[in-house]
């Protein structure tokens, strides 16, 4: 066993990491979870935002804190059209092919990142980048204590919207019942755009959090997907707090792996648990349905 | 003109280029060509015809390239039979992944990311151990001859995918008219019905996957024999996957020669955007998803649905 | 033939089938009727395997088959048609009944040779070749019906055949079912349609609520009191009495 100094540390470090993760899974957790849009872009729309919000401080000045309320109406424009003129008509409504057409997405995007930009890797150094926050037991880089608020106010304002807002309810009803929800004059189709929307809306969100203490490269996107896609999955489809809870733990498992194992199976964990909760409890941990 | 006699018109013609092509350079892209149809072949009999979309197919790929290639290296083992060892582990595993999946009846999507996260495990742990070369990959030492199933003359190699790819034809003529490929498409159509005529679900899309990883770990062995390396992110990283399930899609799900008109089209419209646009990289995977997308919303029977139709009726595109 | 006893169930709180009991013997063609809801195609489900029974068994020709998944009972001589058509859309006609077919016959040839016998039966014979997704409902009912005859069963359940038919419709049916129970197949039909039930069974269970409250021959388990408070509601038995009784009178 290892001893609790490199055991704290690591469980930590693994804590921020969870917080990035749950902060990406929020906006999947709406669109997939809530309403089974498998959307395999996830990853990439994250990766552009954080371009996005890369550019506008590189080339703006514009801090990405401040970027979120510049980018999330943006990219709440960018996912309605997506999924209303390209994802819906393209998959016929299957749930395979809306994998496949994601999929087409997220290829399209990445590369079209890779050609526009190329691999080399951008960050950002913002003047609070080297702040840290000082727990007695570890030390942590503010932006990541930064973002792991960020992903709780997140969660409390998307769990807010869904449970009391019109809207909100709107998107339950479709999800629940689709053909009900139309008969009683609900536009299926433009809730299901505006919940990507906002599903989009809130990965800008998290970009613009994750990027003063990560970075960026057309990579990043295609790293992601799967660990959002667990962190949903994991926490239980359509449970917000599911996901917190469920990035939180991966953060943490991939760390203990990373320490136990080595630096490069870090990440299998995450796979592992994937693939067991898939086989053995596709509920989840506060999921209601598989 | 149906799919049937243009696909073999296409092989003729493929057949004719080891003759007719001097330059190394187009050889060696042809041979790609055939080899991507024979991989999206092996999707095609798990996707096409058995309904299940992987988007991991590059394990089976993976396990049949580092097979290979650690038989030889680490174990000094024949070339042939290496290969063959590594085509066997690949339908082994292709087996015992199915009879997990299968049996708690992960379908859909749900398989689809689950072979994706199977294909990541396995890259990472590749990359992680001595015995797999680590991060670096393994190289097979150069010694060309036959014994050791390299050879000076890339036309051995071109013929050798030629042949893979006639056979792969056979298997997917087979599928469709044999009683294992009858039941296969109707558990595609409707498990349910097919429980109810007697068909075991389980067992059926169990063979069906083994025989898709034997297929595509066919292609891993052959890459490594033609290129003598091999790293985590060649066999097991997303190219191959979605190189295997997009040139099956837009050649004609379920179709025989799909997979070789898919392979054909794109590669040649890759090429031409790549010498088009002076090499930019990513741009011809841009084009890639483009042709994906229009493909899935324009033609959902494929480039093989564009010929006439003998019976095969066009996809259904009802929610099921 | 088959015998069915105390099957049970539950579905959370509530309980689709209630202990209930049948037997249906060789030759016969048994009717199970019930207004809607009474549980007819979860009994159906429970027997043939799709949904594992909470309580009782099921035998058939003498085997316990309690529990076997559904491609194991359907390959010892029993199976079932789908209330909800479930054609396989992407085949033809001829491929579709061929599925069935191959249960006994693996060769291809010998399968699709059967597959046209078989549509001949049921008059599908000029459709061989349509995709299935392009037939009528009534067309689709004959498929269903073709695609469980090939496999060549001893015992067929047929779920709701009739239903969405119009009468001309049902009315070519009831004599294909009549004549595939003169070749040899027993039949245990769910029924809506009176008219095909009581010109076709020789027998009839009634399901209310999961449980069997009535059974005997169409005309008895008709004019059994039980049978018509559960489709007309408490107190219609005497209420149908009284009237017939006042329009005998008059």
């Amino acid at each position: 066993m290892l001893n609790v100094g490199l055991l704290l540390p690591a469980v930590i470090n693994g804590v921020t990491m969870g917080a990035v993760y749950a902060l990406i899974a929020l906006g999947l957790t709406l669109i997939y979870g809530v309403l089974h849009i498998i959307n395999f872009a996830h990853g990439s729309l994250l990766m552009l935002a954080l371009y996005a919000a890369f550019f506008l401080y590189a080339l703006g000045g514009v801090d990405p804190y401040v970027a979120i309320f510049v980018l999330m109406p943006a990219f709440f424009a960018l996912g309605y059209v997506l999924q209303r003129f390209v994802i819906h008509p393209a998959s016929h409504g299957r749930d395979e092919n809306i994998l496949l057409v994601t999929l087409g997405l997220a290829i399209i995007i990445d590369n079209l990142a890779l050609w526009l930009w190329t691999s080399t890797t951008r960050t950002i150094d913002t003047k609070y980048s080297f702040e840290v926050v000082d727990l007695g037991v570890a030390l942590i880089p503010l932006p990541k204590a930064i973002a792991f608020f960020g992903a709780l106010v997140l969660a409390a304002i998307l769990w807010w919207l869904i449970a009391w807002t019109d809207l909100g309810k709107a998107i339950r009803a479709v999800a629940r019942e689709r053909e009900g929800a139309r008969l009683v004059g609900i536009r299926v189709e433009h809730i299901y755009a505006m919940t990507f929307g906002l599903g989009t809306a809130v990965v800008a969100a998290a970009a613009c959090l994750l990027l003063p203490a990560f970075y960026v490269t057309p990579q990043v996107g295609y790293a992601f997907v799967l660990v959002a896609f667990t962190t949903v999955v994991l926490g239980g489809m359509g449970s917000f707090t599911g996901a917190l809870v469920a990035g939180l733990l991966l953060g943490v498992v991939e760390a203990l792996c990373g320490l136990y194992f080595g630096e490069s199976l870090g990440q299998i964990g995450i796979f592992v648990i994937f693939i067991l909760v898939l086989l053995f409890r596709p509920t989840g941990l506060f999921g209601a349905r598989a | 003109m149906s799919a049937r006699v243009a696909g073999v018109i296409l092989l003729a013609a493929l057949l004719c280029v080891p003759f007719a092509v001097r330059s190394e350079f187009w050889l060696s892209f042809w041979l790609l060509v055939l080899m991507f149809a024979f991989l999206g072949q092996s999707w095609n009999v798990l996707g096409g015809y058995g309904g299940q979309f992987s988007f991991g197919h590059a394990l089976f790929f993976g396990i049949g390239a580092y097979g290979t290639a650690v038989l030889q290296v680490r174990h000094g083992i024949n070339a042939y039979v290496a290969g063959a060892m590594a085509v066997a582990i690949g339908a082994l595993m292709g087996g015992i992944i199915g009879l997990l999946v299968f049996r708690y009846r992960l379908r859909g999507a749900y398989f689809a990311l689950v072979t994706l996260a199977f294909a990541e495990v396995a890259r990472i742990l590749v990359a992680s151990f001595q015995y797999t070369g680590s991060g670096f990959g393994i190289l097979i030492p150069l010694s060309r001859s036959v014994e050791n199933f390299q050879f000076a003359d890339r036309r051995v190699f071109y013929l050798l995918a030629w042949v893979l790819v006639v056979i792969g034809s056979l298997i997917a003529i087979w599928l469709e008219n044999s009683r294992f490929g009858a039941q296969l498409m109707a558990v595609r159509e409707n498990e349910d019905a097919a429980q109810a005529l007697g068909i075991n679900i389980v067992r059926t899309k169990v063979l069906a996957i083994a025989l898709s990883g034997g297929m595509a770990a066919t292609v891993g062995v052959f890459y490594v024999q033609n290129y003598l390396f091999v790293d985590s992110h060649i066999a097991f990283g997303p190219a191959m996957s979605i190189e295997a399930l997009l040139v099956c899609l837009v050649g004609g799900l379920g179709s025989v020669f799909g997979p070789l008109f898919g392979s054909v089209v794109l590669h040649a419209i890759g090429e031409a955007a790549k010498q088009a646009t002076g090499n930019a990289p990513g741009l011809n995977l841009v084009l890639y998803g483009i042709i994906l997308i229009v493909a899935l919303r324009f033609l959902p029977n494929g480039i093989a649905g564009l010929f006439a139709r003998r019976t095969r009726p066009k996809r259904e595109a009802a929610n099921a | 033939m088959l015998e069915v006893r105390d099957l049970g169930k539950r579905f959370g709180g509530i309980a689709a089938v209630d202990g209930a009991s049948l037997d249906v013997a060789q030759g016969e063609i048994v009717a199970l009727i019930g207004p809607n809801g009474a549980g007819k195609t979860t009994l159906f489900a429970a027997i043939t395997g799709f949904v594992p029974p909470d309580t009782g068994h099921v035998r058939f020709l003498g085997e316990t088959i309690t529990g076997l998944p559904p491609h194991a009972i359907c390959a010892r001589g029993m199976v079932r048609t789908f209330q909800i058509v479930q054609p396989f859309g992407g085949l033809t006609v001829r491929e579709n009944i061929a599925v069935g077919a191959h249960l006994h016959h693996p060769r291809r040839k010998d399968a699709l040779a059967r597959a046209e016998q078989v549509a001949a039966q049921v008059g599908l014979d000029k459709r061989l070749d349509q995709p299935a997704s392009t037939l009528t409902v009534a067309g689709r009912k004959r498929l269903e019906l073709a695609r469980a005859l090939a496999t060549e069963p001893k015992l067929l359940l047929l779920d709701e055949v009739m239903a969405g038919l119009n009468p001309t419709e049902i009315s070519e049916i009831v004599p294909v079912v009549r004549a595939i129970r003169d070749s040899g197949v027993t039949v245990m039909l769910i029924e809506h349609v009176m008219q095909a039930v009581v010109s076709l069974s020789d027998r009839a269970y009634v399901l209310n609520n999961g449980r069997i409250i009535a059974s005997g021959t169409t005309a008895e388990v008709a004019s059994d009191p039980n049978v018509i408070e559960a489709y007309l509601g408490h107190g219609a038995a005497e209420r149908v009495k009284t009237q017939l009784q006042a329009g005998h009178a008059s």
